[in-house]
């Protein structure tokens, strides 16, 4: 049996004083595609960046396809991974797609989606091209290959970010909140895109705010409420019958 | 125009010697100015504070203060170390002296230049860097310092200009480059101010010309920049 894509137990998160994770886990197999939910506050983009340690979490496992991240604590009480090569290993498996796209500004589109196969996969650069032509092709993004980011539309932007993770042939995939900086026009285009690769297969963790990707397209959901997991489950029983009065509260706040 | 009396090779000659104190001054203050800005930025305390130190000291103190200091107590310095291990007398060429320490009073400000261009750089494209695997090094070189060069452009060309007209400074310890070739020859043919004026003239040729390609790069480098 396969391993599962990401597991992470018991997960805890300080800045300082601020407890914002207070022990969280999840499991997600291959080709789950999960919604991480929560009002602003409640950890979740914090937990989405400890799992390929944007932040390092306080403690707690995160296993990657059953691999441990190895963390270990030094005398002066910081938390550091014990091998930065694995940590980068794990992150070249386990793209990331950002609230403000953060494509690299100097670089054209094209240039942005050969970047880490190259540099990092160390893919020679014809075969990297063609790669990117291809998921390019997938984002519907072919024509725009040659303009700089800040040429680009918001929507086009994040099409462009999508198309570079994943052209590293990712394991599983991050979304942290992908169209929450779009314009409300830009967002369909960002979504059809996500969908079309939950169709494929394609293992995702995603921080949302659109309810109705997490209900239709999701097969798991999760609901965090200051730094704890409220509910969890399936889309159907999560929204359908919501045990918890939050997450009510939630989604009578978002359906307005 | 002028009548030079035949002194304009001379004169040209100090020019070359001009430029390439300039260029080769460049080329240390840039290397100790990126050396500088990383310290600045790193999280190493002791880096933090020579690099503070380092800057604070030099833009705190005239150039021509400096430059003595370095020419003179240098020699003073290298020939005690020299006495001391019986190698006797050691000349240093006002050459090394004047472009050392053109170079090491602008690494202070291109230390700040630079900085002030890292740290312009977007959060999150380094960020993005890091989270496609790159390491630090690779994140540096491929992100940061191309991202940083559109920031730091316009500075950088505002200390090449100062830095040019810096070099005005090393004919005070000796070293016969433009100005000093234009003193020799004014005060030989007792027409100062047509040197003078040739000098400047030929200041303002350089300048000209670097201002011509701080403009070609700025263009280069804005590539990817929406314009206002």
């Amino acid at each position: 049996m396969a391993e599962a894509a990401i597991v992470v137990e018991d997960l805890y998160k300080s800045f300082g004083q601020l407890e914002v994770l207070k022990g969280i886990s999840l499991k997600a197999d291959e080709h789950d595609v999960v919604s991480i939910l929560g009002s602003s506050g409640s950890g979740k983009s914090t937990f989405l960046r400890c799992i390929n340690l944007l932040e390092t979490p306080t403690s707690g496992k995160v296993y990657v396809r059953g691999e441990l991240i190895e963390m270990v604590t030094r005398k002066s009480g910081e938390i550091v991974p014990v091998r930065q090569k694995q940590v980068d290993r794990i992150r070249s498996r386990v793209a990331m797609v950002f609230q403000q796209f953060n494509l690299w500004s100097h670089m054209t589109v094209l240039q942005n989606i050969m970047e880490a196969p190259v540099h990092v996969l160390n893919i020679p650069k014809a075969e990297a091209r063609d790669r990117a032509e291809a998921v390019l092709q997938r984002v519907g993004m072919v024509d725009r290959k040659n303009y700089y980011p800040a040429h680009l539309s918001g929507g086009q932007q994040q099409r462009a970010a999508i198309a570079r993770a994943l052209a590293m042939e990712p394991d599983v995939m991050l979304f942290d909140e992908p169209t929450s900086a779009l314009d409300p026009e830009l967002v369909g285009e960002v979504l059809r895109v996500m969908r079309s690769l939950a169709e494929e297969g394609r293992t995702m963790l995603v921080v949302t705010h659109e309810m109705g990707f997490a209900r239709e397209v999701s097969n798991k959901v999760m609901f965090l409420h200051e730094g704890l997991v409220e509910c969890q489950g399936i889309p159907e029983d999560v929204f359908e019958n919501p045990d918890s009065e939050r997450f009510k509260q939630f989604l009578a706040g978002t359906l307005k | 125009m002028f009548d030079l009396h035949g002194y304009f090779p001379f004169i040209l000659k100090g020019m070359a010697v001009t430029v390439q104190v300039a260029l080769f001054s460049l080329f240390i203050a840039v290397v100790l100015g990126m050396l500088g800005a990383v310290a600045k930025l790193s999280k190493s305390r002791v880096a933090q504070v020579i690099a503070g130190f380092y800057t604070t000291i030099i833009r705190g103190v005239p150039d021509l203060v400096l430059m003595m200091i370095i020419f003179f107590g240098g020699q003073l310095v290298v020939n005690n170390i020299s006495e001391s291990l019986g190698w006797g007398y050691v000349d240093i060429s006002p050459f090394i002296a004047g472009t050392l320490t053109i170079g090491f009073i602008f690494g202070a400000y291109m230390a700040e230049t630079f900085r002030g261009g890292i740290l312009a750089v977007s959060r999150g494209e380094i960020e993005a860097g890091y989270a496609f695997g790159m390491t630090a090094k690779q994140v540096f070189f491929r992100i940061t310092l191309p991202a940083m060069v559109r920031h730091a452009l316009p500075a950088f060309g505002n200390n090449w200009m100062v830095l040019v007209k810096a070099t005005a400074l090393v004919s005070v310890i000796g070293l016969q480059d433009m100005v000093y070739n234009a003193n020799q020859a004014g005060g030989t043919t007792r027409q100062p101010f047509t040197f003078l004026l040739v000098v400047a003239l030929l200041y303002l040729l350089i300048t000209g010309i670097s201002d011509v390609a701080l403009r070609w790069a700025d263009r280069k480098f804005s590539v990817g920049v929406r314009r206002a």
